[in-house]
């Protein structure tokens, strides 16, 4: 045999070993949901991972919400507060077990939450004394009445892990819940997969299993919707939601959620103390191409901060935030300034120069920092834009040398967004609230909205507190996001939760 | 034993080797992560509560917690004392034992790399023989056009040109994720293809040269038939510095893991560094890193032994 057909046959034998052991995947039998998504579940202990053990319905919490938002019972059939405010109690459903057959207690709960309030979170920002087990039910103390405390039973950190599961320091160790859903299969960070927990205590769930995959890049989680891989796939890319559209066998739908892009201003600062400054620059900000151009969905420039996924606090009836940029050079002409030489504002021989943080961990706030720059340079101001880790937000914010900041805020950690709004414009400010901006009337309607259950005096304090922000703009809202998802063809009651709380698993089911 | 004592000396030179790099590594991971901009608390905080719930007060907690605030000499002493006694201390984030995650994602980036090295070599042998054999053929020629367009591809958009191709066009193979052997082909492939652009043509090089040397000639005039000739003498001549080469390649195989891994949402070690850097979790990047670079030092080894073995004159 010649050197040449030796190497020839080599190589057909290598041909018909790589494609026989290239075996076709398995064919999806129709009972099994596959998910992907960015998120990574690195634990099994709520405070950290909680969010996902939540979406994918492992655990559950004392109180859930639907997608409006509206509270309903959970592991709690019903609560009620004392005529005070001062002592919740949330009675425990009975008949509940955790997936590894253990009965839940009170005790357990109570346990749970109190782990939780002594992690940072949700909870350790109410004004809660005191955790306790009753009989039957769990008893919450307060320092002071807050109506929204159901709300933060509801929140991802609050879900209430099986006390067999707890390791030697009182971490949860194993992802063992009561939810309709038992994890069968953990592979941390990565991946995760479940069956159908026969012993649920509310309606059995249609599909039989579930798997999990946490991706990070965006192109995968296209490829993985576009091959059939992953049934539901979660957050993707413009570019990559875009390409899908053109996939037969796939649907995608956009959602809007209740984060938006804002920027912080500094309203002690010398040229932005003035309500008229930060109109003005509010003027000078096309949200409509920002939305169009980077964001691609045209419908996400702000009108104004809360967004029509936060029912309740988005106000049909406010004045929109327009662009305007003849308005927004009449305003800081009246504030004194007037165009240099380079064409950039000067008052006093002072340059309107400003410095923007950001951070490129959400891809397109680089991007909308560079955007902002050009179109604030058309009216005249100078914006240096520093991209960096975003503890130079919180760190600017506490020794005052925040200018500006551009990032992203979720109204909606709980269904009640009263804590994260109260944090971000109650008194003195928040890290990623207003800085340097003083409201006692937005101040004293926040505190009613907070210990208030009245449906009508909370109403009227919330539209104060909306018409507020639109007026002043400690904060500038710019976008508001969507939740994108790539739905695989006959997959049923498909429900994208704006809040992010849950996946829907247990309503899902296949077309026959 | 002359054979022993040259054995006993590879040994002894690559443990002193391993003290070096761990230290080094160790030293050089930490005073990087150090320098990166912005404080690290918030960052961590950020990694174990999420983004939403991070704010100064969680930053504070972590820093506390976690003795941020100490002296960055203080803190690096403490790991080496760590690692004086095996121990690579527990993840800033998730305050687990970085032995035993680096231990997990280690055996899924070894099962890949070995993937990647059995690919390669099922590629570059028979392209790179074949090209030797003749050289200036028409197979030399069109194997270094493709081998030079395969190395100047960066390995992450070849990853989605393969599943592309595979994954979504043909639907032979999953897209991404561990879920059993067909899972490792793709990712396989990927670094496979990127080594074997070049080491077909070290393997090219090696079997012209054998092909063209003297003792060649005289196997062949001796009487030998052609494919004795080749499989007991050039083969074992061209050898040599093949298996040099697949050592060399270890460097890019580290580099490649990273990328790739991400890609392809692999649980391995790469995946995990990358993680950690963004996340501020020092321990876990000095524990990863430690790893790869041990590997480093383990692949050298099995290298210089395996060449002391297939060449009789070097002991």
């Amino acid at each position: 045999m010649s050197s040449r057909s030796y190497a020839r046959k080599l190589f057909a034998a290598l041909l018909v070993a790589g494609v026989a052991s290239a075996s076709s995947v398995f064919a999806q039998d129709r009972t099994n949901v596959a998910i992907a998504s960015p998120w990574e579940i690195a634990s099994a202990d709520p405070a950290v991972s909680g969010f996902v053990i939540q979406k994918l319905q492992i655990m559950e919490n004392l109180v859930d919400a639907d997608t409006q938002g509206k509270l309903r019972p959970g592991l709690a059939t019903e609560w009620s507060v004392s005529p005070d405010g001062l002592t919740w109690t949330f009675t425990l459903r009975e008949g509940v077990v955790f997936h590894d057959g253990t009965e839940l207690t009170v005790l357990n709960a109570a346990q749970a939450l109190n782990r939780a309030l002594e992690q940072p979170g949700v909870l350790s920002k109410a004004p809660i004394s005191r955790i306790t087990a009753g009989e039957g039910a769990l008893i919450v103390e307060l320092e002071r009445a807050f109506a929204s405390l159901p709300a933060l039973l509801a929140h991802a950190t609050t879900v209430i892990p099986a006390p067999t599961a707890l390791d030697a320091d009182g971490i949860p160790s194993d992802l063992i819940g009561t939810g309709p859903f038992q994890v069968t299969v953990f592979s941390p960070p990565q991946a995760l997969e479940m069956t159908r927990f026969d012993n649920y205590w509310g309606k059995a769930p249609m599909i039989e299993t579930a798997s999990y995959l946490a991706v990070g890049r965006a192109e995968t989680r296209a490829l993985l919707a576009e091959s059939g891989d992953a049934d539901l796939v979660f957050t993707l890319d413009p570019t990559g939601f875009a390409g899908l559209a053109d996939v037969s066998d796939v649907s995608t739908v956009a959602v809007p959620i209740p984060r938006v892009m804002t920027l912080k201003v500094n309203a002690s600062h010398p040229f932005l103390d003035d309500p008229r400054a930060r109109q003005a620059l509010s003027l000078a900000i096309d949200r409509a191409g920002i939305a169009t151009a980077i964001n691609r969905f045209p419908e996400g420039a702000a009108t104004q901060l809360f967004p029509p996924a936060l029912a309740g606090w988005h106000d049909d009836t406010l004045k929109p935030l327009e662009t305007d940029l003849n308005a927004a050079r009449a305003l800081f002409a009246d504030l004194g300034w007037s165009e240099g030489d380079d064409k950039i504002l000067v008052r006093e021989g002072e340059r309107f120069t400003l410095e923007l943080r950001t951070f490129p961990d959400r891809p397109e706030l680089p991007l909308i920092a560079a955007v902002l720059q050009d179109q604030w340079r058309a009216i005249g101001i100078e914006l240096d834009v520093n991209v960096s880790n975003y503890s130079i937000i919180p760190q600017g914010h506490k020794d005052g040398s925040l200018e500006v900041a551009l990032y992203a805020r979720n109204y909606a950690l709980t269904p009640d967004p009263i804590g994260t709004v109260l944090q971000d414009f109650g008194a003195g400010g928040g890290d990623w609230g207003a800085m340097g901006w003083q409201n006692d009337a937005v101040e004293l309607a926040l505190e009613t909205i907070a210990a208030s259950a009245d449906e009508a005096e909370r109403t009227e304090a919330i539209r104060a507190v909306a018409s507020s922000l639109q007026a002043e703009l400690p904060v500038i809202p710019i976008t508001w996001y969507q939740h994108t998802v790539a739905i695989a063809e006959g997959l049923q009651n498909v429900i994208v939760d704006p809040l992010q709380r849950s996946y829907g698993l247990s309503e899902l089911s296949w077309a026959e | 034993m002359p054979w022993v004592r040259s054995v006993l000396a590879i040994l002894a030179g690559r443990s002193l080797q391993a003290l070096i790099v761990a230290l080094v590594v160790g030293i050089v991971s930490f005073i990087m992560m150090q320098a990166l901009p912005g404080d690290a608390a918030y960052r961590i905080a950020a990694g174990r509560y999420g983004y939403d719930m991070m704010d100064a007060a969680s930053a504070d907690a972590v820093r506390l917690e976690l003795g941020l605030d100490r002296p960055w000499w203080i803190q690096l002493r403490a790991w080496l004392g760590e690692l004086a006694s095996f121990d690579l201390g527990r993840s800033h984030v998730y305050g687990s034992s970085v032995i035993e995650k680096v231990a997990t994602q280690l055996k899924y980036s070894l099962l890949l790399a070995g993937g990647a090295v059995i690919a390669s070599l099922l590629i570059a042998l028979p392209v790179g023989i074949a090209a030797g054999m003749r050289p200036g053929g028409t197979v030399d020629r069109i194997s270094l056009v493709v081998s030079i367009f395969l190395r100047a591809i960066p390995a992450f958009a070849l990853g989605i040109v393969l599943v592309l191709v595979f994954a979504v066009q043909l639907g032979f193979l999953p897209v991404a994720g561990f879920r059993g052997p067909q899972y490792l082909i793709l990712p396989s492939l990927t670094l496979g293809l990127g080594l074997a652009a070049v080491s077909s043509r070290v393997v090219r090089d090696a079997v012209a040269d054998a092909m063209s040397a003297e003792w060649r000639l005289f196997a062949r005039t001796k009487g030998l038939t052609a494919r004795r000739t080749i499989m007991s003498h050039v083969m074992r001549n061209a050898a040599l510095p093949v298996v040099a080469y697949v050592g060399v390649q270890g460097a890019y195989l580290i580099e490649g893991v990273v990328i790739v891994e991400t890609v392809f949402a692999w649980p391995g070690i790469g995946h995990a560094l990358v993680h950690a850097i963004f996340g501020r979790d020092v321990a876990m990047v000095q524990g990863t890193a430690l790893a790869l670079g041990l590997i480093y030092v383990g692949l050298n080894l099995f290298i210089d032994l395996t060449c002391r073995l297939i060449d009789p004159r070097s002991s």
